[in-house]
């Protein structure tokens, strides 16, 4: 598993991902500048999180514009692995890539503490060295993580087993039926709010998100 | 354009004497825009006018020091060829102003004096003084000032990992952000001011420059009145997003051969950073304003050289490398002109539309600041303390210290500031006494504090500067780190009056005695003073920050109990309850001395502290300060989640409450060889109980309290303020 991460103007939690991914891949990850448009290569490509392009427009909005976007669209219709987290979540909520959109939390407060995500289901590339119901710790830091679509989405999405995570102890910042992350219909898209890749080593409090990094590096 | 007169030189905030200065030195009347920088050259922010005296008492220097006061900020060594930079800096007037943008460019300004350096900012803390909690506009202040520090540390992506809040109603009118800000270099990759290399070009990075901030040096050197809230417009308006953009061209600059000098442009701008460039490289500069990147149309060469717009660096860079500088700063979507270049001459020339709008000569403008020893007064000592009584029970007691604003829980505040960015945050706030986080890629990581006791300070200034000093350096030592150096953010009122110059006097006094006696030099700083409003001087505030290196990440102690432990005072206790929270907030008394500081015993106990936990004997470790040894023994265990029995210690407030200094809870598996090792080194030390599987405090005495009332007693404040 070959993985790339973009790096956007404003990303700020690409050094986090590519420790988590050096880890688990055994790999350096290539880092693609938002402006390169070629792929190839990549198996997986990782969106992080941050504030892209100071998320002055709408969160997400104008990196979706970016030329490395169309790149990413023709990489996940070939069936190619793509992670976003936090600011990659609402990037790709913005391309269309996923369903829904992330809107400011329900307290208008930024939000930065552990929460517990469930997960919905482990057989898939990002979940695989989870258990199915397993609840896990990460941190979680946004001001825009309240996840929301239409009922007859929510309605699809719990149906087709798409819901990838749930908030489990505390839905803080008003998520839709506690929506943490989301995948796309082939389960090869994933984007969710909390950092895994900040929970991957026993001295920064545990290693609750490593199983998602290793659950790819085996994909 | 008004005429440039004395009349004039006073609105710009430069005396009859200053101006005459002035005359002197320019041997004829000078132009605006020559006056304009004179004033804010010599304004008390940017010339340290009232201060310089006094800070040259402070030791500087260690074997450990690379560069003291007088860059940017100061840079030690740290181990591995790395070196940590670091420094405080106080947005006090602007964020009363306007809160919000106030700490904001608070946080920017100090990242950009770390990272003009050549240092990855790695941590931001802030030390934050508010007025009265029943006021209005003290829960106005505290959401803007919050929110202005997360708006902009989270969208850097610099983790907030630690600081410290006070409320008092000295503050009311004139809150105090502190922001400080570490980042890390290599020894062999650092960036210094010193202009030098005649012709060489001067390149402007970052933001445009607008009218924002103009005279915001020259505001932060008075006092606030009633129309204070027409000064709004001096305030900057922060953008972190072209600051996270600078950081990352300026990072990437700094890798190539390209820079000569670099230097960010904070109060006085343009002004201050030609200026000292120049000044520090015994050069001089020419700048062309016709090609400064601007906002607005029409500016004059005053508003230039003054505006105080953020997110701007000034560069002196090799010629030869100017064009790929060019290419990588553009590569980062922010603004690259060549505004100028080094002369031979020692003036600074600005040129604009064809005019010389200012002709000044470089060393005169610095050696010849104004520099004041100002009168001053000996602050009387406090009267001590008499017998103290109080009906409460220790249980109420302990419940109402750890409810009230100046001890609760400030998880509502770190709730909303990312800690964990960057992912080498090892201890998160409220998890050990001192901020932890790991130099990516080793073993080693920093431990970082803020401290100071302002109403310490204010009893006794010498006696609270020194503390300052201490508890920083035990709040380090409580991790297992080893201090290394500080930095100092002086806040205090006018100095034009003689006692508030006492106090200053008294805290440099102390301070200097407590860094020598810890070698904890100083190594870099800030001065604010003018902290009054309505003629109201704040409590003098020298918020201390500091840094020490943990060779081994994994040592760093916190302060949660577990199951199993016993609980060792290290210390001796002799129930100093003058100036202490139990005084204040349970006899409703704000009188007495301070604790004694003993810094002979500071240094032998946190040197055994350390020892110990460098040995592996210590489990978890809170030194003892604010509220005592109830409410340390109170955070350990809420922070654990774990019970703890101290049925048989002491029931006297004094000792459950007072705030004796040099004492640290340690707890470990087995207190025996703990004592014993104490005994042999003639360190104060008693067992006062054990952790329990109930979860209760039980107190001396042997009422038990359950851990969730504790919580909920801890945790309740600053949700139900801001309900």
């Amino acid at each position: 598993m070959r993985a790339g991460i973009l790096l956007f103007p404003g990303i700020n939690r690409e050094r986090d991902m590519v420790l988590a991914v050096r880890q688990s891949f055994g790999a350096e990850p290539r880092i693609v500048w938002h402006k390169e448009t070629d792929l190839s290569g990549l198996d997986l490509v990782i969106i992080p999180g941050g504030f892209s392009f100071g998320d002055y427009l709408r969160c997400g909005a104008m990196a979706a514009q970016s030329p490395v976007m169309r790149a990413v669209r023709d990489h996940a219709a070939r069936g190619g692995y793509v992670l976003g987290v936090c600011n990659g979540f609402q990037i790709l909520t913005e391309t269309g890539l996923l369903p829904g959109a992330l809107l400011r939390n329900a307290g208008l407060r930024f939000l930065s503490m552990d929460t517990m995500l469930q997960v919905e289901r482990n057989d898939t590339a990002f979940t695989a060295r989870y258990g199915k119901g397993e609840v896990f710790r990460a941190p979680m830091a946004h001001g825009d993580g309240n996840y929301t679509a239409d009922e007859t989405t929510l309605d699809r999405l719990e149906g087709e087993g798409l819901v990838a995570f749930r908030y489990h102890d505390e839905n803080r910042n008003g998520s839709a039926r506690a929506i943490a992350g989301v995948y796309s219909p082939n389960l090869r898209v994933l984007g969710l709010m909390p950092h895994p890749e900040d929970l991957v080593d026993p001295l920064m409090g545990g290693t609750d998100g490593k199983p998602l990094f290793d659950s790819l590096a085996a994909a | 354009m008004k005429p440039v007169d004395e009349k004039l030189a006073k609105s710009f905030g430069l005396n009859a004497e200053e101006y005459a200065k002035v005359l002197e030195i320019m041997g004829r009347v000078p132009s605006f825009t020559e006056l304009g920088i004179f004033s804010v050259m010599w304004s008390e922010h940017c010339s340290y006018k009232s201060s310089r005296v006094w800070l040259k008492e402070l030791p500087t220097k260690a074997p450990w020091v690379i560069h003291g006061p007088g860059e940017n900020a100061g840079v030690i060594d740290i181990g591995e060829g790395m070196a940590a930079i670091f420094k405080m800096e106080s947005h006090n007037h602007p964020s009363f102003i306007e809160p919000y943008q106030g700490a904001a460019t608070g946080v920017g300004g100090i990242l950009r004096d770390v990272f003009t350096m050549g240092a990855r900012p790695i941590a931001n803390l802030n030390a934050l003084r508010f007025g009265d909690p029943k006021l209005p506009v003290t829960k106005r202040v505290v959401d803007g000032v919050v929110r202005g520090i997360g708006g902009y540390g989270n969208c850097v992506g610099v983790p907030t990992v630690g600081g410290e809040v006070n409320f008092h109603p000295a503050y009311n009118g004139n809150p105090l952000v502190n922001a400080m800000t570490v980042g890390i270099a290599a020894q062999d990759k650092i960036f210094l001011s010193a202009a030098a290399g005649i012709g060489n070009p001067v390149v402007y990075v970052g933001s445009k420059t607008g009218r924002d901030g103009i005279h915001g040096a020259t505001m932060a050197s008075t006092e606030f009145d009633a129309s204070s809230e027409e000064k709004r417009p001096t305030v900057q308006v922060g953008d972190p997003f072209t600051e996270k953009l600078l950081i990352e061209a300026c990072l990437e600059l700094m890798q190539t051969d390209a820079i000569v000098a670099i230097q960010d442009m904070g109060a006085a701008g343009l002004t201050s950073s030609s200026v000292e460039m120049a000044g520090k490289g015994g050069v001089g500069i020419e700048l062309n304003l016709d090609d400064v990147p601007q906002r607005e149309t029409g500016m004059s060469a005053y508003e230039m050289m003054l505006s105080e717009s953020q997110e701007r660096m000034l560069l002196v860079l090799k010629p030869e490398r100017a064009e790929m500088a060019r290419g990588i700063i553009e590569k980062w979507d922010l603004d690259y002109a060549i505004i100028g270049h080094i002369t031979d001459t020692g003036r600074i020339v600005v040129m604009h539309k064809g005019v010389v709008e200012a002709d000044i000569p470089l060393a005169p403008l610095s050696d010849a600041a104004p520099l004041y020893r100002r009168p001053w007064v000996e602050t009387p000592k406090p009267a001590p303390l008499g017998p103290v009584s109080s009906d409460m029970s220790l249980e109420a007691a302990l419940l109402k210290l750890l409810a009230c604003p100046d001890l609760c829980s400030r998880r509502w505040i770190f709730d909303q500031y990312d800690s964990t960015v960057g992912g080498q945050t090892v201890k998160r706030p409220a998890e050990s006494d001192a901020a932890i986080v790991r130099l990516e890629g080793t073993s080693r990581a920093l431990a970082i504090t803020t401290d100071c006791t302002p109403r310490y300070c204010v009893a006794d200034p010498e006696q609270g500067g020194a503390q300052a000093v201490a508890e920083a350096w035990r709040n380090i030592t409580a991790t297992g780190a080893k201090p290394l150096a500080v930095t100092d953010n002086m806040n205090f009122g006018n100095p034009e009056k003689p006692e508030i110059m006492g106090q200053f006097a008294g805290a440099i006094k102390g301070m200097a005695a407590a860094c020598t006696a810890l070698d904890f030099p100083v190594v870099s700083g800030n001065v604010s003073l003018y902290n009054e409003t309505e003629g109201k001087g704040i409590l003098p505030t020298p918020a201390i920050g500091a840094v020490g290196v943990l060779e081994d990440a994994a040592l760093a102690r916190g302060i949660a109990l577990a199951q199993g432990q016993d609980l060792v005072l290290v210390g001796a206790t002799y129930g100093e309850l003058g100036c202490s929270l139990y005084l204040r907030e349970v006899c409703g008394l704000e009188a007495g001395a301070p604790p004694l500081i003993d810094l002979a015993a500071e240094r032998a106990n946190g040197d055994f502290v350390r020892e110990q936990i460098e040995a592996g004997n210590v489990a978890a470790c809170h030194d003892l300060a604010d509220g005592g040894l109830l409410i340390a023994v109170a955070e350990m265990a809420l922070a654990g989640n774990t019970g703890a029995d101290l049925t048989q210690a002491d029931t006297s407030p004094a000792f459950c409450f007072g705030e004796d200094q040099a004492r640290y809870i340690l707890a470990v598996d087995e207190a025996e060889p703990l004592l014993a090792a104490a005994f042999a080194a003639g360190i104060p030390a008693q067992k006062i109980g054990h952790t329990t599987i109930d979860e209760c405090l039980t107190l001396p005495g042997g009422v038990a309290i359950s851990l969730s009332i504790l919580r909920e007693a801890n945790e309740g404040f600053f949700p139900a303020w801001f309900a």
